[in-house]
């Protein structure tokens, strides 16, 4: 587990998980009572392929201070690029996040099979520590819209 | 008109509620928009809370629902139908995860576990706000159904299967069928052999012409959706025709020079390059060995035109609507040294001793020494304080007890010592133990941090216990054999763990969707479990989880058709301006270019369309979303997320 250090944030994590695999490889951490940071929430979709780049924009806009997007990979029951497909994805939203001076780093994608417990909590803890030391969003240019 | 919510916080028992604090979570989200009523449940899932949220429902107009309880995997549908019964659209139902994803994955951090908890639910609340009615869309399947696994589970699943007049495919990787049953003797309470058992359940299967066997075959690869799926075989080669008869295999046999220890008999014997598990195995061929035997063609010399050394790998495309696994187990095998395995030649574990019961004739005797008094050492490789398997493997006790009553059946003045931890003859098995107390059978028990110590002195084994039933007083037994009472460990599965991606539990067994509710489901939809793949079982309730599993293929796959979620493309006309990016990345063909008041716009043929959404993406103009998965949906759910949480 990620010992939260004194002064140190939270960092809210939205993940993009897939109704079929990689959501379900989530629901196997819990299973299993492995531990990942609790500021990670997940909202599950059909398929990676599927994720509209502005919704990753707008995560930042809400104050999400990363997007891991747990793909299918190879096990996609829809396609055999969607990985490919996801990659895009991730590259367009990291061309637009960039652009509005959020750090592109803060977009982060890995293939979360349906038995993927302990490769999930591990890019959980990893990233979670990338985005402390990148701090939080709302120190970046582009993030958290506090306006709206 | 604003959508009129109710919200259910269920505590689980306290899978949730000991680390969620649900009554916290509930006035979190009381006063937000929309919802009319918010209630804590202790089981949502329950019958009474089921009636009460449907009277709910009625009574307050409610035309939205969300439960916040365990994964969706398992109770979507079931709160779906009780949308369904008040006359709410099942979409418009929203399972929320506070368990698997909150309770259990944040239990060493509750309060903020009920953080989480307060946000997922107001998303959920915002994702119900959004959510519109939808209709199921109907696919046609594939009727066929493979078995992976031709043991007892395997073949029953495969007789009932045929039965209800679908196509079976059981496939087996040993060249013969029957499994662990076959390697086992009598079974308790029938008394009939295991051998007998194989060859009843293989004549059901060949009266069947919806049964197609294949043995010697192995899962390559296995691709599609529930419904339809394409499974990859690889079969290899017998080297001698299935559809051709000999009368002289049993001489062939043993003219063939090669000896190789027989993994059937767990190297007690041997057996030959061309060799039959046992006598009366099926099918009827003997197999090769190819990798043992020397093409010395003594074998060909007779029946030569049963032989084809020239047959190859064959693989084979299989379409089918769903698979069952019934890969079995292993029995446990003791660490070099456990109790003396295999420093000692007095130590078989309880398979092997079978074995050399099943061989014996006439007199009991292991490597030249007649056995007359046996002790038997419980829990060997179960219930580990250290090890990695926790799980009592539930069959062994009842099976040394059995095997004790068989043996003073069959050799009179035998005598057995059983140096255990814990009876645990359940049910039925119970009367057994109550035999084997009259036999005269003595019992010693131990502790688990006191274990016997097995010691060897040349040709002399001796036996120290601490005896708990006489107050911990040291025993010495001094048996001709020590049988060591093993358990079951999971198959090495791990090639078609990777294949099939079905959950491996905290036993590294198969693990089922839920062990009371749903108990041979697996998370990937269309992929059953059965038999000991997923846990100890002993043989009756192997055979109740195949038919159960059967059971469940036959009500998915027997309509012809499914009913798959109406998630499907919708494309918003006034935005479309078709530049047919979403048309060259769909590998459906389900969307097609249209004329609508007066302009060229892309069009969903929902009966193609798949609900994957990679058009979504591609679209620049954003016209294209996916049914449930809007963008008002999707924010709103961030939306719910993000908002501060007060208190």
């Amino acid at each position: 587990m990620t010992e939260k250090r004194e002064g140190e944030f939270s960092p809210k994590i939205l993940v993009f998980s897939t109704n079929s695999i990689s959501d379900p490889g989530i629901d196997l951490a819990g299973l299993l009572k492995m531990h990942y940071p609790p500021s990670a929430y997940t909202v599950s979709l059909p398929c990676s392929s599927g994720i509209n780049p502005d919704w990753i924009i707008y995560a930042f806009k809400k104050g999400f201070d990363g997007v891991f997007i747990a793909a299918d990979g190879t096990d996609c029951p829809y396609r055999d690029d969607c990985s490919e497909l996801t990659a895009k994805i991730v590259q367009e939203a990291q061309t637009k996040a960039q652009d509005i001076g959020i750090n592109p780093a803060r977009i982060k994608m890995a293939a979360i099979c349906s038995v993927c417990a302990e490769p999930f909590v591990n890019h959980m803890k990893k990233f979670s520590e990338a985005l402390i030391k990148m701090g939080s969003i709302k120190n970046e240019s582009g993030g958290k819209d506090v306006s709206s | 008109m604003k959508k009129r919510i109710g919200v259910y916080i269920c505590h689980c028992g306290g899978n949730i509620s000991d680390y969620v604090d649900v009554k916290k979570v509930m006035h979190s989200v009381e006063n937000e928009e929309g919802v009319v009523l918010a209630k804590t449940t202790v089981f949502a899932c329950s019958d009474s809370s089921q009636k009460e949220m449907v009277q709910d429902i009625l009574e307050n107009k409610l035309d939205g629902m969300v439960v916040a309880s365990c994964s969706p995997k398992l109770h979507l549908h079931t709160f779906r139908s009780v949308a369904e019964r008040a006359g709410i659209n099942p979409y418009e139902y929203i399972q929320v995860n506070i368990r698997e994803q909150d309770s259990w994955a944040h239990s060493d951090k509750p309060e903020e576990a009920t953080e989480k908890a307060i946000r997922l639910v107001r998303s959920g609340i915002r994702r119900a706000a959004q959510a519109k009615p939808l209709t199921p869309n109907e696919i046609s399947v594939t009727n066929g159904v493979a078995v992976i696994g031709g043991g007892a589970a395997g073949m029953r699943a495969a007789i009932e299967l045929a039965d209800t007049g679908l196509n079976v495919y059981l496939i087996e990787k040993e060249h013969f069928l029957g499994g662990r049953i076959s390697q086992w003797g009598a079974l308790f309470e029938s008394g009939e052999r295991g051998e007998e058992l194989v060859e009843r359940l293989y004549k059901e299967i060949i009266k069947r012409n919806n049964i197609k066997i294949w043995t010697g075959a192995e899962v390559e690869s296995f691709s599609g959706c529930v419904g339809n799926f394409d499974l990859g075989i690889k079969i290899h080669p017998r080297f001698i025709k299935t559809d051709k008869g000999c009368e002289k295999f049993e001489e062939i046999i043993k003219q063939c020079p090669v000896e190789v220890p027989d993994e059937f008999n767990f190297g007690l014997t041997k057996r030959k390059a061309i060799y039959k598990n046992y006598k009366k195995a099926f099918p009827e061929q003997p197999a090769i060995d190819i990798d043992n035997c020397t093409k010395c063609g003594i074998c060909e010399q007779t029946c030569p035109e049963v032989f084809d050394f020239n047959q190859k790998v064959e693989k084979l495309n299989l379409k089918i609507g769903a698979v069952i696994l019934t890969t079995g187990f292993s029995p446990y095998e003791p660490k070099e040294g456990e109790y003396g395995y295999k420093n000692s030649d007095t130590v078989l574990s309880l398979q092997q001793f079978r074995r050399l019961m099943e061989l014996s004739n006439g007199k009991l005797v292991f490597n030249n020494k007649e056995i007359k008094n046996i002790g038997f050492i419980y829990c060997v490789g179960s219930r580990q304080k250290g090890g990695d398997n926790k799980y009592c493997s539930r069959f062994c006790c009842t099976a040394a007890i059995h095997t004790s009553l068989l043996l003073k059946e069959k050799y009179k003045d035998i005598k057995t010592y059983h140096l255990f931890r814990d009876i645990r003859t359940y049910g039925k098995q119970e009367l057994l133990y109550r035999d084997s107390c009259k036999n005269g059978d003595i019992y010693l028990k131990f502790d688990e941090n006191q274990p016997p110590e097995v010691i060897t002195e040349g040709e002399n084994t001796i036996v120290r216990i601490k005896d708990l039933l006489t107050e911990g007083e040291e025993i010495e037994i001094n048996p001709d054999l020590i049988v060591l009472v093993t358990g079951m460990v999971p198959r090495n599965n791990e090639r078609l763990e990777k294949i099939f991606k079905v959950p491996i539990g905290r036993d590294r067994f198969f693990n089922e969707i839920h062990p009371k509710l749903r108990p041979v489901e697996t998370v990937i939809d269309g992929v059953f479990i059965a038999g000991t793949s997923q846990g100890p079982k002993n043989l009756t309730e192997s055979i109740l989880s195949s038919l159960s599993s059967s059971a469940k293929t036959y009500s998915l796959l027997s309509g012809g058709t499914l009913q798959l979620e109406p998630i499907v493309a919708i494309v918003n006309k006034n935005a479309c301006e078709w530049c047919g990016k979403c048309d060259e990345v769909c590998i459906y063909d389900a969307i097609e270019k249209k004329e609508a008041e007066g302009k060229t716009i892309a069009y969903v043929n929902e009966a193609l369309c798949k609900g994957c959404g990679s058009c979504i993406p591609v679209c620049e103009q954003r016209a294209i979303e996916l049914k449930g998965y809007t963008n008002k949906e999707i924010m709103g759910m961030i939306d719910g997320i993000m908002e501060e949480v007060n208190g």
